[in-house]
């Protein structure tokens, strides 16, 4: 009897626990449903022809679009890369292929430690080096994008080429090939799946960046005028917008957040499924 | 021999890339404050006073609003995201749960600025309308509920940032669950067949890298700009006067006056404050680092 | 000409402060099949590591003694590995064919990779070495896969093939068979049988049955030492040390 009673004390203990559990996952589920349901819902209706080909309208002004943010954050993303992916990649390569040097460990704790600097201080720094000497510019803003990117590269190179097996770099050896030959032409092909997904994930982290925009080159509705000049940001201008008191500039902020929304769920997503098809397989 | 040589010094050479670019940063944010350093010194760190009209500036009622908001962000995201990745690991199967974490780590790529636009358009007026009103209307008797009610407020702030953390502490704690050693868990099942036992035993066995997750997450809320700049309220006070009231964080100044600051001392007072939020987050961050790679090297030996 | 391809006189190596190989002298005669045999630790494969200088290459790893390779030591300090291992093939215990890279080339990159260009040529050499090996009909149609989709006996051809396609004088092979199953290890055997024909073999197993398949020459190691090596024949009917004798009977390993 006193046995009994035990037990199913018990087990409404661990019933109420579940139920504890499961509110957590609700707590949470529900606002990040919100946040989806309320991008797609408010973009939705500011998605026209007009949101793509027109131009950043003035303040108060009706109509418009966001064309020049768009250019503007293409050009920049690529500028990011164009540093940021050979940087990555190269000291991935070195972090990986010679980490039997002890510097390579001191070198990965940076890494990860600049990983975790905030992206505002990124954008700082990259104020006072080039914003501060030429200006608000695409260049200024470029770099800090870069430099947000080169850690999570270097940390994905170096990750994908450590899953190469050893006796494949041996194998390539006992041909004659050099290291430098067998890292480039074997080693990285055959991690270029890990290393494409890790840039993908890059480009949606930077993709969405605003913080660093701002401080090194403001907020900006023109088109692309030289590397000098600022450009107009997609992320930056969802701020701006937002925190303006006009109407039009508020659907345009939503509009571009479901834009971002879209391509950043995207570029998180696709790389997950080359990985799972990429386990499938070998498997 | 030769091509390997100019091979192992072309990526050690974009290796140190990031080392130097690591110690710039430092030297240049120092550079970029020496104005703001060499007219307030350290005692820009306890003045309570942000005047930008008369060049006067201190950073103590920002130091404090970040350290109340993260914390308070923290508090929020920490029970809620080991509640989730128990449930991930324990309760789901493994279908569900995969897809599920796949959701949430790809929640933590959404960028700040919609968590933001989210926060000030949605989240804000629905708390003011439907609980901020409402506590205010049964306990608005006690200082801490009184006051204006905007919606937007640092307590808002520090649930947006909140639910930017969630996704960060709970991969590393799902991760650090899956990671727990089977006698562990088998030890657990001997003393009940309930999944409680089981839950809580797997947690006190994680606690040091719970510990460290945190400490990311803590290090992500510190240095958060964009979300917390657009639902805080950006108002300069020592304290706030209830719960509903607006504050300023560290980040948050720097994004919201950066684009009004108008001469040198003020920009300088901006950069100063980078390099404080700077020194606050490495010192999380390295702490958070060693820990976790303490925890896995003692994981390693067993 | 020397009837031995390598002369291995005083060899010892190690990681940091342990000792795997003690003073080892060993002669590798030319164009026969030398079986390195030994129970798990002897120190075979590190044995045979050394022979093409990978072993060097693993952080901790040292080498004292000469290893001489036609006439050449090729621990001298002049010497350049990379050229030493263009002469010396190796196979190793799992197939290890080059990821994400199609039949064809997996054979062909050690030769396109040391500069030769000509489409010609490497298209002859390609079906040349999967001749050898017995895998281009099985293949001649799928040149352009993956290699990794070929069975782990056909993947252990193929990276014996492309060994073969650098026309290397020596093939260290490290346990070849011991992932396969046993009709796939039969082929890979008679294989080796032909290979020994114009090239040295070094063959590490822990496999009596298969030296005595196979070798012409064995060599028996024992935690780090050479205890018996001669001709297959005297170490197999009439071993000198009691230790061989109890691995050929099957008592240690």
């Amino acid at each position: 009897m006193q046995l009994n009673k035990v037990l199913k004390k018990k087990i409404l203990i661990d019933k109420a626990f579940t139920i504890i559990l499961i509110c957590a996952m609700i707590i949470y589920l529900v606002p990040i449903i919100s946040i989806i349901y309320e991008t797609v819902s408010r973009g939705l209706p500011a998605l026209n022809l007009d949101f793509f080909t027109k131009p950043i309208p003035t303040a108060g002004e009706e109509g418009g679009g966001i064309a020049n943010a768009i250019q503007g954050t293409v050009i920049s993303i690529a500028l990011a890369s164009l540093i940021g992916i050979p940087v990555g990649i190269l000291s991935g390569i070195f972090l990986s292929e010679y980490r039997e040097l002890k510097i390579t460990s001191f070198i990965r704790f940076i890494n990860e430690v600049f990983h975790g600097i905030p992206s505002i201080i990124i954008g700082l720094f990259s104020f006072v080096l080039i914003s501060k000497r030429i200006g608000f510019s695409v260049l200024a803003a470029s770099f800090s994008l870069a430099l947000i990117m080169i850690p999570i590269v270097t940390i994905v190179t170096q990750e994908s080429l450590k899953m190469v097996p050893a006796t494949i770099r041996e194998a390539a050896f006992s041909l004659g090939i050099p290291k430098w030959k067998t890292t480039i032409f074997i080693v990285l092909r055959g991690a270029w799946q890990g290393i494409v997904t890790g840039i993908l994930l890059s480009i949606g982290r930077i993709i969405g960046e605003s913080a660093p925009i701002l401080v090194t080159m403001g907020f900006y509705r023109w088109w692309f005028s030289g590397l000098d000049r600022p450009v107009s940001n997609m992320a930056l201008n969802i701020f701006i917008f937002a925190m303006s008191p006009f109407q039009n500039w508020v659907r345009l902020a939503w509009g571009t957040a479901l834009v971002l929304l879209v391509l950043v769920l995207l570029l998180n997503i696709i790389p997950r499924l080359m990985m799972l098809r990429r386990e499938v397989r070998y498997e | 021999m030769f091509g390997d040589k100019i091979f192992k010094y072309t990526t050690a050479f974009f290796a140190f890339f990031i080392v130097i670019s690591f110690l710039m940063l430092i030297y240049e944010l120092y550079k970029g404050s020496y104005l703001a350093i060499s007219k307030f010194g350290l005692s820009f760190i306890k003045n309570t006073v942000w005047d930008p009209v008369n060049g006067v500036f201190g950073a103590l009622p920002l130091i404090i609003g970040t350290i109340v908001v993260s914390l308070l962000s923290l508090l929020f995201s920490l029970p809620i995201s080991i509640g989730v990745a128990l449930v991930l690991v324990l309760y789901l199967p493994r279908k569900i749960s995969r897809g599920l974490a796949v959701l949430i780590e790809t929640m933590a790529g959404v960028p700040s600025v919609i968590y933001g636009l989210w926060g000030l358009y949605v989240l804000a007026p629905f708390l003011r309308e439907n609980v901020y009103s409402v506590l205010q209307s049964m306990f608005g008797f006690i200082p801490l509920f009184s006051g204006p009610n905007y919606g937007i407020g640092f307590l808002t702030g520090s649930m947006v940032l909140a639910l930017m953390i969630t996704p960060i502490i709970t991969a590393v704690t799902k991760d650090l669950l899956l990671a727990v050693p089977t006698s562990i868990k088998e030890a657990a099942v001997s003393l009940g067949p309930k999944k409680k036992e089981l839950a809580l035993i797997m947690i006190k066995y994680i606690k040091p890298g719970l510990f460290a997750a945190s400490l990311l997450g803590l290090g992500r809320a510190i240095g958060e700009t964009m979300a917390i700049s657009m639902v805080i309220g950006n108002k300069f006070k020592l304290f706030p006067s209830s719960l509903f009231d607006t504050w300023y964080t560290l980040s948050a100044i720097i994004a919201n006056e950066f684009l009004e600051a108008t001469y040198d001392l003020y920009i300088s007072s901006l950069v100063y404050i980078g390099l404080l939020l700077l020194a606050v987050t490495l010192a999380v961050i390295i702490i958070a680092r060693i820990i976790i790679w303490r925890f896995s090297k003692v994981r390693g030996e067993i | 000409m020397s009837d031995y391809k390598i002369i291995v006189e005083n060899v010892s190596a190690g990681y940091n402060s342990n000792i795997v190989l003690r003073n080892i002298n060993l002669k590798i005669p030319q164009r026969k099949i030398t079986a390195i045999m030994g129970p798990s630790g002897s120190g075979k494969s590190t044995f045979l590591r050394i022979l093409n200088r990978l072993h060097e290459l693993t952080p901790g790893a040292w080498v004292k003694g000469r290893v001489i390779l036609d006439g050449i030591d090729i621990y001298d300090r002049k010497v350049n590995p990379t050229l030493i291992r263009k002469k010396i093939g190796m196979v190793f215990q799992k197939p290890n064919p080059f990821p994400m890279m199609s039949i064809y080339d997996n054979v062909a990159i050690g030769l396109k990779l040391n500069g030769i260009k000509d489409k010609k040529t490497l298209d002859e050499i390609v079906r040349r070495s999967l001749e050898i090996v017995g895998l281009w009909d099985e293949v001649k149609g799928d040149l352009h896969r993956p290699g990794t989709m070929l069975s782990g006996g056909q993947q252990q051809r193929l990276c014996i093939a492309r060994a073969l396609a650098v026309n290397p004088e020596v093939i260290l092979m490290d346990e070849p068979t011991s992932s396969l199953d046993p009709i796939s290890s039969m082929t890979i055997e008679s294989l080796v049988k032909k290979l020994a024909e114009d090239r040295t073999i070094v063959i590490v197993t822990h496999n009596v049955q298969q030296a005595i398949r196979l070798a012409d020459y064995v060599a028996f190691f024992y935690l780090g030492e050479l205890i018996e090596h001669g001709p297959a024949v005297e170490v197999f009917t009439n071993p000198k040390h009691e230790l061989t004798l109890k691995f050929v009977k099957g008592a240690i390993g």
